[in-house]
């Protein structure tokens, strides 16, 4: 069974706050369910299937199934961390072709800006019953940053990639994120002005880094039937992946990522290439995770990622392949830590047609949304979901 | 170097599973999990091999000799440190860090070879250091 052309996105919403001072966890998960579910012309009543992962509140769904009033049939909390929400989708979609529930609503919501976390720069246990892996790791310092950046470094030392390089993701991502008027930063930035900002954890600078903002948004996948009576424009899944990459045992191969798989399996049930791709939303905690992954996705041989994305070939109007046109988890907003939900967003945005005009693909037809959950040098889960306009 | 400057290290948790790893530790040792079914080593060390799921598994002693695969040094913290993945001489690659040197001067692929650093409260951390 394939879920090619099973499922549609019919409702999308990104919360405009990027620091929720005064808004609740779950008041943020309402609040974006309300917005999706409002853009898809549906309502609470329709929901009959719930997806959610680990930032929400309570043990699975449950806490949230209670609170929004909702009544599901069929209920889904797979965490992969930042690429849950991609994973999702698919899933979703695999629960509407089986029968399991006709109107899946996705929700993501987080606030480390407003209680003060230190994302990205210091070590965390997870308290509680150490994973087996914890004793092996944790006492070493393994923070967000290093271990990316202990990709990056092997990288360029295995292809020559540079930092300059890297940096023209950052550029890319901030020429977009300039005509987002929610977007933390929308400064456009220089190569020179990524490389001299000051340096986290070797290679990677403050600038080779996401933002950290408060959030969420909400995903309404449904079945055709049930899309066919809505006014929005139709977004149709046709393809959808999914990969858990690890250490291996200690065979650690730090130069690719899980797409290599996620993406393989998605582009194949597709029945497309990635030459075919008009738009791509692609995971952005940091800018190695988007070289890493165009790669591994298949849009530039391996190690050769660092050419493909120089001098502005991102950057919508100009570059070959327009990347995270609302300026991504780099400039925009990566909510709760968490980016997966908002590049499903964009991607359904271009789709549409509802993009910024500025940066608006002409012809967006087909589109793939990709995430990188976990760490990218640790243990990661991958996910990839391919789009198409109807 | 001062002592404040000193970097402390938390306590690895001890599992059933991983005491006479960390018993070997507190004596200066590096053990390495084999399986004698497929004869390759890995890491951490599980008593079900990862690769064919054999428990034919055992300890073996390192020889403590390494190259890094890959490191970055963590600037943004109270103690700057090293991250590393080291490959052992014994096959697999680990988590560590790389202590007691100019990190500046580090490079993918350099000698390494093992130290062992006190922890807070708990036995002493496989580390690396310029061969
Ligand atoms: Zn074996």
């Amino acid at each position: 069974m394939s879920i090619k052309g099973k499922a549609y996105i019919a409702g999308i919403y990104e919360h405009p706050t990027r620091l929720a001072k005064d808004i609740s966890l779950a008041q943020i998960h309402a609040q974006v369910a309300k917005g999706a579910l409002e853009d898809a012309g549906l309502t609470k009543d329709d929901v009959d299937g719930y997806f959610c992962a680990g930032d929400a509140p309570g043990l699975g769904p449950m806490s949230m199934v209670e609170y929004m009033g909702l009544k599901p049939r069929h209920v889904d909390s797979t965490d992969t961390g930042g690429s849950s929400y991609v994973l999702h989708v698919g899933h979703a979609a695999e629960a509407i072709a089986a029968g399991k529930c006709k109107v899946a609503l996705i929700t993501l919501a987080g606030r480390p800006r407003a209680e003060g976390m230190a994302t990205g720069t210091v070590p965390r246990s997870r308290g509680g019953t150490p994973t087996p892996d914890e004793p092996f790791e944790f006492p070493y310092g393994p923070t967000v940053v290093n271990m990316y950046a202990m990709c990056a470094m092997r990288h360029m030392h295995e292809y020559g990639t540079t930092s300059e390089q890297l940096a023209w993701i950052k550029v890319a991502a901030s020429h977009h994120a300039q005509h987002n008027p929610h977007a933390l930063m929308r400064d456009v930035v220089t190569v020179e002005q990524v490389v001299n900002s000051p340096m986290i954890s070797d290679p990677l600078h403050r600038l080779d880094c996401c933002v950290i903002t408060d959030g969420g948004g909400a995903i309404v996948v449904v079945a055709p039937e049930i899309a066919a009576k809505l006014k929005r424009p139709k977004v149709k899944l046709i393809g959808a992946g999914e990969f858990v990459k690890t250490q291996m045992g200690g065979k650690v191969d730090l130069t690719y990522s899980g797409a290599r798989f996620s993406g393989a399996a998605a582009f194949a049930e597709a029945g497309v290439k990635p030459a075919d791709i008009k738009y791509a939303s692609i995971y952005d905690s940091f800018t190695i995770t988007v070289l890493m992954q165009l790669e591994d996705l298949g849009f530039c041989e391996k190690g050769k990622g660092g050419a493909f994305v120089s001098d502005g070939n991102l950057i919508a109007g100009t570059g070959k392949l327009p990347f995270n046109t609302d300026g991504g988890g780099l400039c925009s907003n990566h909510p709760g830590n968490r980016g997966g939900l908002t590049k499903v967003l964009e991607a359904v945005r271009q789709l549409r047609g509802e993009a910024h005009p500025a940066v608006q693909v002409k012809n967006c037809n087909l589109a793939v949304a990709h995430g990188t959950g976990g760490s990218l040098g640790l243990r990661h889960g991958s996910a990839t979901v391919i789009l198409e306009r109807e | 170097m001062a002592e404040a400057k000193e970097r402390k290290l938390p306590a690895p948790t001890v599992s059933q599973e991983t005491q006479a790893y960390w018993d070997a530790a507190a004596k200066g040792k590096l053990l390495v999990r084999k399986c004698t079914s497929c004869g390759q080593a890995h890491h951490y060390p599980r008593t079900i091999c990862p690769f064919c799921f054999s428990d034919k598994t055992e300890w073996i002693e390192a020889s403590g000799k390494g190259t890094i695969y890959s490191y970055s040094v963590m600037r943004r913290a109270p103690v700057p440190y090293a991250m590393a993945y080291v490959t052992l001489a014994e096959g697999p690659r680990m988590v560590t860090n790389i202590v007691d040197c100019d990190f500046d001067k580090l490079k993918c692929e350099q000698p390494v070879k093992l130290v062992f650093k006190p922890t807070d409260g708990g036995p002493p951390l496989p580390m690396f250091t310029p061969a």
